[in-house]
């Protein structure tokens, strides 16, 4: 086995000076009924180019060449090609989460950086070393805001990403939080703000939003924290796409902002790994969950980084930590490290730039095809639309996938009451051609039966 | 680069040595500190359509101030990351025996195959029919699983090993709930991980503590006596963090499934296991593995990793939503071929790609789906993770069990457990081994004998890195004062283990002549013993211009 450095006659030598007659000496202790006396049923050993034919035969299979138009959660951006050049150094790629910090300065220092990025983009005082990935985030979020107000309760937008909403709900199920849902404005796509403000009571933790919310509509955060404060309750954003930051306004009223940080960098992947974070104001820094990493001075007084505030965490505190997370993100929120520095202060507003023209010429285009509306029109958006139908979206993106193009999601899939809408998007990577190309398909294409 | 910082930051005096310092030893100033306005490390594209006015489309939403980002070029951000690279230690650099970790050899080609672009670029809500490549690739890692735990059905959802525990435990909750009544308690031996106790308490459960035996394991006889009615489930690491395989595992299944309790196992130690023996065999109704540990993906300085959970039938209504199904559509092709029939002398792929052209109008996968995902689960404990879980981890995984093969499994286990055990036969008459037991894939001692002479295990561990190695776990499991946690894993080969062994003695011999220089080690490390001390009373969290 091409993995094992050990030859058999080493194997013989060192169970000599073990003392032991044969490897199955060293497993007498499992009782022989357990052990197995044959081979495992997996497929047999594979050459390195066989792997390699296998994986690129599935990547086949998984068909490549299509325009995409989806988003919803998971976003299709330029990976600048320095991120995985770095990320794929061993000194990174194969070391472990920093405990020893003398021999792990570089993924310390690096994770302090992504920590520094996402408090200044978010408008957080801090920000921690990285989260599973979005749902998870807002869901530990949530459990932070339950342990500093002392409440049970919390009320989520139905504009929350659904399966950020979906995760919260298994959380919260077992840990006695009543986890409330209120509704949007079906004019605007916003939160409706009276409804929020009705649903919040004297028990309530956390108001959980989304902005850019799941209808690719900018809320309005300022009147939505004045609402949540005025009866005591923390403000939860979530911001499902990071990229918006670069021309959005950071939910500075907010007390938590959880994010998935995708956008920065790392690839679609199926829906994983993505990178989770929470921010917060510093006044509720010993309620984080996660790992942080914070800036100190060795024995010769020269800046170095550490793990801190590890009482928080499982390893110490056990049943009584702020969350049972051990491994983090780290090599994700290094790509997103990298990334950011790639873009920097200018570069990361034209991004969102462009994403916010490629999307307005999509919204344009494509609701000028027969049938077509876009939903929520006078609301501020992203790079993300609604659009209804007189066609069923299965029949509508049927025409599409026969040009190897993937329209948008159907929406009635969470919410019933959204009867052949579509949710779209368009980042920097979308092209005019392909624009153009998917609103002739739908304009030329006759009505299938 | 900053050359007026104050004395306590890294500063001038290191700056002047210039290149003659390796870039090990080399000052690196944070990327904000190296910014200059104006400096670029990207260019966009020329917008191929209308230019848009942000303040008109966003109004009172729209930023104002730009995010303090730094501003650097290409090679500036090359040489930032790779000189901070070269700051950390890594398993590509030498032996990282730390115990509970499996820290062995990521293999580059799981690397290469992940980012495949077919898979690497699929989005997760792409349709079904679109996705069949990364599906079964996820249903082919499922099997062998399956294969490899001796359960019956598997979520991959869990994006860690901490992640696969709460999905885990929340099988084993929504099981007694359906009984009707979910019980109480959750019991937990005190060698546990601590991730255990923290995943008990955000399941709403309990924690009682099992204190172990005289000889580390589980105390029957105290099981006997705790397990009641109201006893959800014992979490058991098995082989325990002491690396010892509990041999009366059944026994200890027994007495919970006589009173309805559950026996959930800790699967971080799974390397001491795969190809040997299968939880499932030994009584085991719900566990989870790190893929991040037994089966090779790289752990990236603490994450990404995947923990997924595997059980016992009677479980699987309740797994997190969605399950991936076969599901036989409109077939107009045969059925792919299955890996089991794929016989050793037959060079054909482990399943049937299809026939026609990707993009011609006449492509089958627009109409015969046989992989999807079901989101009809009414006794689902529901989501735990948005979309299927790691999925890049899965590949990586798979490509690891493609590499081994059953026998190349099993080889793996028993050189783990070889290794461990040379480890303790070179070094039990140095150091205190607290427990006789047999050890399996770890050896753990105590410091007892340095510790009489003023040194404990915190410090030999310092000392182990100016031998050129990562120190082993220290100070746990709990139940071992001063442990010295021991895993070398089996990438290991006979001459780093004879070089990590010798600095081991060299070390004890160093305790008892000069005890100092163990005591201030590190003393080849760009920095020194890092005060965190001051790092948790004065939180530095961010950088501020």
């Amino acid at each position: 086995m091409r993995y094992l450095p050990k030859s058999p006659d080493e194997r013989k030598k060192m169970l000599a000076e073990i003392g032991a007659k044969s490897i199955d000496d060293l497993f007498a202790i499992i009782p022989e009924e357990y052990r197995l006396t044959g081979d495992l049923n997996v497929p047999r050993q594979h050459a390195e180019s066989e792997i390699i034919d296998y994986f690129r035969a599935a990547g086949d299979m998984n068909a490549t060449g299509y325009t995409s138009f989806l988003g919803a959660g998971a976003y299709r951006h330029y990976r600048p090609v320095v991120i995985d050049a770095l990320v794929q150094r061993g000194e990174f790629l194969t070391s472990y989460t920093p405990y020893q910090a003398e021999i792990t300065q570089g993924t310390l220092q690096a994770i302090f950086e992504f920590q520094s990025m996402i408090a200044e983009l978010t408008g957080m005082d801090v920000a921690n070393a990285s989260m599973y990935d979005g749902s998870t985030g807002a869901a530990e979020a949530v459990m932070m805001a339950v342990r500093v107000t002392g409440r049970h309760k919390a009320v989520a937008a139905r504009t929350v990403h659904p399966e950020y909403r979906e995760v919260l709900a298994t959380y919260a199920k077992h840990q006695g939080i009543e986890n409330i849902p209120f509704g949007y404005d079906r004019e605007t796509g916003r939160v409706d703000l009276a409804a929020l403000d009705a649903a919040i009571t004297s028990e309530t933790a956390a108001v959980l939003v989304q902005s850019p919310n799941f209808f690719g509509v900018v809320e309005d955060i300022p009147a939505i924290a004045a609402i949540a404060h005025a009866k005591g309750a923390l403000l939860i954003v979530s911001i499902a796409e990071a990229v918006s930051l670069g021309t959005v306004r950071p939910p500075v009223e907010a007390d938590i902002v959880t994010m998935e940080a995708q956008s920065f960098g790392v690839a679609l992947s199926y829906g994983g790994p993505f990178c989770g974070v929470i921010a917060a104001k510093e006044q509720y820094l010993r309620q984080m969950p996660g790992r942080l990493v914070g800036q100190t001075v060795d024995g010769n007084g020269y800046r170095g980084f550490v793990l801190t505030l590890a009482t928080r965490e499982q390893h110490i505190r056990r049943e009584k930590a702020t969350s049972n997370i051990c491994t983090n993100q780290a090599l994700v929120a290094l790509m997103a490290t990298i990334f950011l520095t790639v873009y920097g202060k200018e570069g990361i507003r034209e991004l969102a730039e462009h994403n916010m023209a490629k999307a307005s010429y999509a919204a344009k285009t494509l609701s000028a095809a027969p049938g077509a509306k876009l939903l929520f029109d006078k609301a501020p958006r992203f790079h993300e639309f609604v659009l209804k139908t007189d066609e069923a979206p299965a029949v509508w993106n049927k025409r599409l996938m026969n040009s190897n193009i993937v329209g948008g999601i159907d929406l009635s899939r969470w919410y019933p009451e959204m009867e052949h809408a579509t949710l779209w998007c368009a980042t920097e990577v979308m092209t005019r051609e392909n624009i153009d190309k998917a609103a002739s398909v739908l304009a030329a294409a006759p009505v299938e039966a | 680069m900053t050359s007026d910082a104050s004395p306590s930051i890294n500063g001038a005096a290191r700056v002047t040595t210039g290149k003659v310092r390796p870039h090990q030893t080399q000052n690196e100033s944070l990327v904000f500190e190296k910014s200059s306005p104006g400096k670029r490390g990207y260019k966009l594209p020329p917008l191929d359509v209308p230019a848009i006015d942000i303040k008109a489309l966003l109004g009172s939403a729209a930023r104002e101030m730009p995010a303090a980002l730094p501003e650097l070029s290409e090679i500036e951000i090359i040489r930032h990351f790779t000189r901070l690279s070269t700051w950390n230690y890594a398993i590509d650099l030498g032996m990282y025996p730390l115990g509970s970790c499996t820290m062995k050899y990521n293999p580059r080609v799981n690397e290469f195959v992940a980012r495949i672009e077919g898979l690497a670029d699929a989005h997760p809500y792409r349709p079904d029919s679109l996705a069949q490549g990364a599906l079964e690739v996820i249903d082919l890692l499922q099997r062998c699983l399956i294969e490899i735990t001796g359960m019956d059905a598997i979520t991959l959802q869990p994006a860690a090993g901490a992640h696969g525990e709460f999905t885990g435990i929340l099988l084993v909750r929504a099981w007694h709930e359906s009984n009707g009544n979910a019980r109480r308690k959750i019991i937990i031996p005190d060698s546990a991980h601590g991730t255990n106790p923290a995943t008990a308490a955000i399941c709403g459960y309990t924690v009682e503590n099992l204190k172990s035996n005289a000889d580390g394991g589980i105390d029957l006889d105290a099981l006997e006596r705790q397990v009641d009615d109201e006893t959800a489930a014992l979490m058991l690491t098995n082989p325990s963090t002491l690396g010892v395989f509990e041999n009366q595992i059944h026994k200890i299944a027994d007495i919970l499934h006589a009173k309805g309790a559950l026996l959930y196992m800790d699967g971080a130690n799974m390397n001491a296991l795969v190809g040997k023996v299968r939880p499932g065999d030994f009584g085991v109704d719900v566990m989870h593995l790190n893929l991040h540990k037994t089966f090779s993906t790289p752990h990236g300085g603490g994450g990404p990793g995947s923990g997924p959970v595997a059980c016992k039938a009677f479980l699987e209504p309740f797994l997190p939503t969605p399950v991936l199904v076969r599901r036989e559509i409109e077939v107009n092709s045969p059925a792919p071929e299955s890996w089991e029939t794929v016989g050793d002398d037959q060079p054909a792929p482990l399943f049937r790609a299809p026939v026609a052209e990707p993009n011609s109008a006449e492509d089958p996968r627009k109409e015969h789906v046989t992989l999807c995902w079901d989101y009809d689960r009414p006794k689902s404990v529901g989501r735990v993770r948005a979309f299927y879980g790691n999925t890049g981890m899965f590949i990586r995984a798979l490509a690891y069990i493609l590499a081994n093969g059953p026998d190349g499994l099993r080889q793996t286990t028993e050189d783990a457990v070889l290794n461990a055990n040379y480890i303790r036969a070179k070094l039990e008459d140095l150091y205190e081994l607290p427990y006789k037991t047999p050890s399996m894939h770890e050896v753990v001692f105590s410091d007892k004998r340095q510790a009489a002479l003023g040194v404990k295990t915190g410090d030999i561990a310092k000392r182990l890195i100016d031998y050129g190695f990562h120190p082993y776990t220290v100070s746990f499991p709990l139940i071992v004062h001063g442990a010295l946690m021991i895993e070398p894993t089996e990438s290991e080969s006979l001459e780093e283990l004879d070089l990590f062994i010798s600095a081991m003695r060299s070390i004890a011999k160093e305790v008892e002549e000069s005890p100092d220089l163990v005591k201030s080690a590190p003393h080849s490390t760009r920095v020194s013993r890092l005060d965190e001390v001051q790092a948790a009373r004065k939180p530095i969290l961010r950088w501020r211009g």
